[in-house]
């Protein structure tokens, strides 16, 4: 199969007032479509950067980054980003939110009342349905980081970007999201690039887990594939021994092999 | 640093009056457990709070009276400073005939405020005019602003009156030069807010733009325009007041029909009464101004920090 999203041999330098500051060399990275891949490590590893140039906010300093084929040259709908803090625009509502990505994917070819639909059906797809008048103040942390999904979803991306979406939720917000999310990906097919630092959610939800060094000049430095049949169930696979096996795998490679800077290096 | 005065003061009032509306029953309950201990005598449906309310009128009253008190006591044996009660007597006096036009330089005081708020207007429509499109320009572009920084460091600290010169100059007249000591002076908050309020617009709804593809039509109007508003609103409150500031000392020197001049006049003719009762005055269209152009703050306030 060819892969959807290639990474060939990626570097990223930022100059900052501080001086040059390598945060990332060397990656080269496939993406298959329908993949789900999470990207993992300590924070500081440049794995939002990673994101971030998969996304087009950024561009890399060396090597090439392919979108079916196509260079990743600048930001676009069909790379759908949600962001780690929901960035939803306070002074629209949630419908208009969403409303506003569908705009403009669709506008050119659908009329004004099949646009509405698609905003509506993208609300109702994440349960948000009945909160479509309502401005992200008044609905919980939760719910604004569902919209932020629905505004992704919305503008059927080939590729969703996930930035530590659920990282700033409780747990069992998180784990609610994360089965919606699973379900979601299932039904719609998305290939999902997901960054991460919690290692139960990306051993549930991933097909590969992409674990990087720690940076300065961080890599990959293993890529597991994490072979769970899907749908997965979080409550029986906690007694699976394979998803032990994969657990311990990541843990290891977190804490064992580079919890250090030094070890990296060498 | 403009805008931190803003975020203070605003948002403490806007969250001031919105708790009570959002939760009235939590409001009250919460304000009973902690001023009454006995809350399980209060009644089940909580009534109106009372206590609250005379919290926040009476010491204004009070606060109020002691300084008509200290002006009483002050010039009681006093023979060229009024008395409150005298004062008083003669606003009654004022107030009771603010339109009457004997002259140019013998109208009404209604007249007198009439017309320095049409200079304010005039100044500030202009300054708003030029200073917002301006202030937008520099936050979203580095050049413009490295361009334009050193100029405004030095002019805006210039007083006021130090302009009228120019005015006077250029235009040949007294009302223009004072029009225009209003622009100069009431441009510089309003620059300042926008383009600080530009530079601050979050990067992450910039990222959302530029992933959503959007034109820069809907950049602006869905993005840069709202979230720039709060701080391009405070520039304008504060520029309202400095104008406001101002136009009394312009008046002061220019003569005519206003406020200022009116103070000036009274001066010459010894009339102590009159330059209190427009003290006051002045204070309170300031305040109303103020308070106005808060109110239109509020409501396009969006609370999400």
């Amino acid at each position: 199969m060819t892969s959807f999203i290639e990474v060939q041999n990626v570097e990223m330098v930022f100059s900052t007032k501080k001086g040059r500051f390598h945060a990332l060399r060397e990656i080269d990275l496939k993406v298959e479509r329908g993949e789900f891949v999470t990207l993992i490590g300590h924070s500081g590893c440049g794995k939002s950067t990673l994101l971030n140039l998969v996304a087009g906010l950024t561009r890399p300093t060396g090597g090439v980054l392919l979108c079916d084929n196509r260079e990743i040259a600048a930001p676009g709908p069909e790379r759908a980003v949600v962001f780690q803090n929901h960035s939803l625009l306070p002074w629209l509502t949630c419908f208009e939110n969403v409303h506003l990505a569908v705009e403009r994917v669709f506008a050119a070819t659908e009329k004004k009342e099949q646009l509405r639909e698609r905003a509506q059906a993208a609300l109702e797809l994440v349960n948000m349905g009945h909160a479509a008048a309502k401005r992200p103040h008044e609905i919980s942390g939760g719910m604004k980081q569902r919209v932020g999904i629905a505004r992704a979803l919305a503008m059927e991306p080939k590729v969703l970007l996930l930035d530590e979406p659920f990282g700033a939720l409780d747990a069992l917000t998180r784990a609610h999201l994360q089965d919606e999310l699973l379900k979601i990906v299932a039904r719609t097919k998305s290939t999902v690039v997901m960054v991460t630092h919690d290692v139960d959610e990306a051993v549930l939800l991933s097909d590969r887990i992409v674990m990087m060094t720690n940076g300065p000049a961080a890599t990959i430095g293993e890529i597991l594939r994490v072979d769970l049949e899907r749908p997965r169930d979080r409550v029986g696979l906690v007694e699976d021994s394979r998803y032990t096996h994969f657990r311990k795998e990541v843990l290891d490679f977190l804490y064992t092999r580079h919890g250090h800077v030094e070890r990296v290096a060498a | 640093m403009v805008s931190a005065v803003f975020h203070s003061s605003l948002d403490t009032r806007s969250a001031e009056a919105r708790a009570p509306r959002v939760a009235p029953a939590l409001a009250v309950s919460a304000a009973n457990e902690s001023l009454a201990p006995a809350a399980d005598a209060a009644p089940a449906r909580p009534g109106y709070d009372w206590r609250a309310l005379a919290l926040k009128v009476v010491p204004p009253l009070v606060g109020m009276a002691l300084l008509i008190v200290i002006w009483a006591a002050l010039t009681r044996n006093s023979t060229n400073f009024p008395t409150p009660g005298a004062t008083f007597a003669e606003a009654v006096k004022v107030f009771s005939d603010p339109f009457y036009r004997n002259g140019p330089n013998d109208q009404g005081i209604g007249w007198n405020i009439l017309f320095s708020l049409y200079r304010v207007a005039i100044g500030f429509g202009l300054a708003a005019a030029v200073g917002i499109p301006l202030g937008f320009l520099i936050g979203r572009f580095e050049v413009i602003n490295h361009m334009t920084s050193p100029l405004i460091s030095l002019l805006r600290p210039v007083s006021p009156l130090a302009w009228l010169p120019i005015g006077l100059l250029v235009f040949k007249a007294a009302n223009p030069a004072a029009i225009w000591t209003i622009f100069i002076c009431s441009i510089w908050p309003m620059i300042i807010n926008t383009a600080v309020g530009v530079q601050r617009v979050p990067v992450d709804y910039l990222n959302v733009a530029r992933v959503l593809n959007l034109s820069e039509w809907k950049v602006i109007t869905r993005i840069l325009f709202p979230a720039v508003l709060p701080y391009m609103l405070t520039g304008v409150r504060l520029s309202v007041g400095t104008a406001w500031l101002v136009i009394v000392a312009a008046e002061m020197l220019t003569g005519g029909v206003g406020i200022g001049f009116w103070v000036w006049d009274e001066w010459n003719n010894l009339n102590v009464k009159h330059i209190l009762i427009a003290i006051l005055v002045i204070g309170v269209v300031g305040l109303v101004l103020e308070w106005t152009l808060i109110a239109i703050a509020k409501r396009f306030s969006y609370d999400d920090h």
